[in-house]
């Protein structure tokens, strides 16, 4: 492609020129920061609940529960309108942000943590299911605690049974980022929305968007899924 | 239900290592552990034997507290059994367990394995940990698999594997719930063979089997137990010529036309 267009520089003008004007690879990079610090921030979370899950105290597992089925079943949209209209308008959350597109930003990862933390946390639990009770018993029986046992023994393994489901829920987060454009975060879906207005072709600039989100998708995908089958627990 | 019985004394001055008094154990409204009363004394070798469901596991189980009593006292060393957190995590730690499963830690190696406990439980430095394991695996004989995973493994150099990695907490007593059970025939002797050294170099061991040649060979004392009682207890000799029950008499007909 590169050397037709150093033979042919008019041909990148007609095809791309309605990208003209736009910083298309900026917002990619918004959605790409939107979905790592979401990530990180769900994985941990994630985590957080589906230890609670199986923990021992009644009360953690209620509030699990209660988390999971609660967040699970509002619309991500609702979600990240309320981190803005609710928590940022109504209770002053800015989360120590001084400007207007840095609060945005930051509650979009707020939202997004949260809804996603939750097929993390259940995808997780999925896999402690697959880890045989024998694992445990063994880990208590040579005195590790609670927290040891599901740190070092029973987490490890199920994180490897499910790289496979959190590979979904990092994809499926990938494209929810989308939603952050509710809140004005100047990500991909946000400028596309934008530009389809202004510019005539509309299939194009679909298409430019849609190739780009899999362009983010596909490696993921495909790196995960070659990381599931690498670290495979033998039993 | 019956009354938990609070006794406390000093067994430890006795040689008395481990003192079940009047333990009993539901599940639901099954009654599986009846009143059972016994004691190990330092250096013992018991054997549990008894016909499927009579609660061998179970017994094993609650010594060192994976599961619970209903009533009655469990002693280990002249220390009551603790409740749960970090005094219990200390207890287990004193009490080998070996399971009829073998249960390594699929995603480690046969090294780390052995290493685990003593890092995170006992604290000990690393280099140390590496050593002392690699010392045990050689003596259960299976140094060379040190970096292997357990599956790569047999059943019986599996077992070995988890015998090592119970003895790497320098326990007071091993529990052994059929260690051979689940193994090919021509791989059960290679774990007795170690279990019975380990007998010899004076280990405490309380081992539910039906191995009746280690019985014979390794054991002090046999406990026959049915249905969640301890019927008849006596030397190997006398329990497998001359069982005084008829339970017992009744059981080993069955298990010697095998
Ligand atoms: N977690 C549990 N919940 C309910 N019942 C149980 C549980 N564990 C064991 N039991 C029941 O308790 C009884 C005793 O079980 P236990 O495993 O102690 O027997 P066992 O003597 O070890 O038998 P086996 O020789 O088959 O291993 C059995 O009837 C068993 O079904
Ligand atoms: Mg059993």
């Amino acid at each position: 492609m590169p050397s037709t267009y150093a033979t042919h520089p008019e041909a990148r003008e007609i095809v791309f020129d309605f990208l003209q004007g736009y910083d298309v690879l900026g917002a990619f990079w918004t959605t790409v920061k939107l979905t790592v610090f979401s990530a990180v921030g769900s994985l941990v979370w994630g985590t957080l609940l589906a230890a609670m899950r199986v923990s021992p105290v009644p009360l953690m597992r209620g509030f699990g529960t209660a988390y999971v089925n609660i967040v699970r079943n509002i619309p991500l949209t609702v979600i990240v309108i309320f981190t803005s209209l609710g928590l940022a308008d109504i209770f002053g959350v800015t989360l120590g942000a001084s400007d207007f597109k840095v609060q945005g930003f930051r509650l979009a990862v707020l939202g997004l943590t949260a809804y996603t933390a939750a097929f993390v946390c259940e995808a997780l639990r999925s896999g402690i299911n697959t880890v045989p009770v024998g694992q445990a018993e063994a880990a208590r029986a040579i005195g590790l605690n609670f927290s040891q046992t599901l740190r070092l023994i029973v987490l490890p393994q199920a994180f490897r049974a499910v790289i496979g489901p959190l590979a979904n829920v990092l994809i499926a987060l990938t494209k929810n980022t989308t939603v952050a454009a509710a809140i004005s975060v100047a990500e991909a879906a946000a400028l596309m929305k934008t530009m389809i207005e202004n510019e005539a072709q509309t299939v194009a600039v679909g298409a430019v968007f849609a190739f780009g989100f899999v362009v983010l998708t596909l490696p993921t995908g495909l790196f995960l899924g070659w990381l599931a089958k690498r670290l495979a627990v033998k039993r | 239900m019956t009354e938990v019985s609070v006794v406390k004394e000093d067994v430890a001055a006795t040689g008395d290592l481990v003192v079940l008094k009047n333990v009993n154990k539901h599940f639901g409204a099954l009654h599986v552990l009846q009143d059972i009363d016994l004691t190990i004394a330092r250096g013992e070798v018991v054997v549990v034997i008894g016909p499927s469901g009579s609660g061998k596991s179970t017994l094993c189980r609650t010594i060192n507290r994976l599961e619970t009593i209903d009533g009655g006292t469990i002693t280990i060393d002249g220390r009551p059994l603790p409740q749960e957190g970090k005094e219990l995590a200390r207890l287990r730690a004193d009490v080998g367990m070996v399971f009829q499963s073998f249960n390594l830690f699929a995603h480690k190696t046969v090294l780390e394995n052995v290493m685990l406990g003593q890092l995170k439980v006992r604290k000990a430095d690393r280099k140390q940990a590496q050593e002392k394991a690699r010392a045990l695996l050689d003596r259960v004989g299976v140094g060379t698999q040190a970096d292997k995973y357990p599956a790569q493994l047999s059943g019986g150099q599996q077992q070995r594997v988890a015998i090592a990695r119970a003895l790497a907490m320098d326990p007071k007593v091993m529990l052994f719930d059929e260690p051979t059970s689940a193994l090919d025939p021509e791989m059960i002797n290679e774990v007795l063979e170690v279990m019975q050294q380990l007998a010899r170099d004076g280990m405490t061991m309380i081992v539910v089997t039906h191995e009746m040649g280690f019985a014979r060979s390794a054991a002090n004392r046999v406990v026959f137990m049915a249905d969640g009682r301890i019927v008849e207890q006596a030397t190997p000799d006398q329990f497998f010529s001359n069982p005084a029950s008829d339970r017992a008499k009744d059981f080993l007909s069955k298990i010697l036309h095998h």
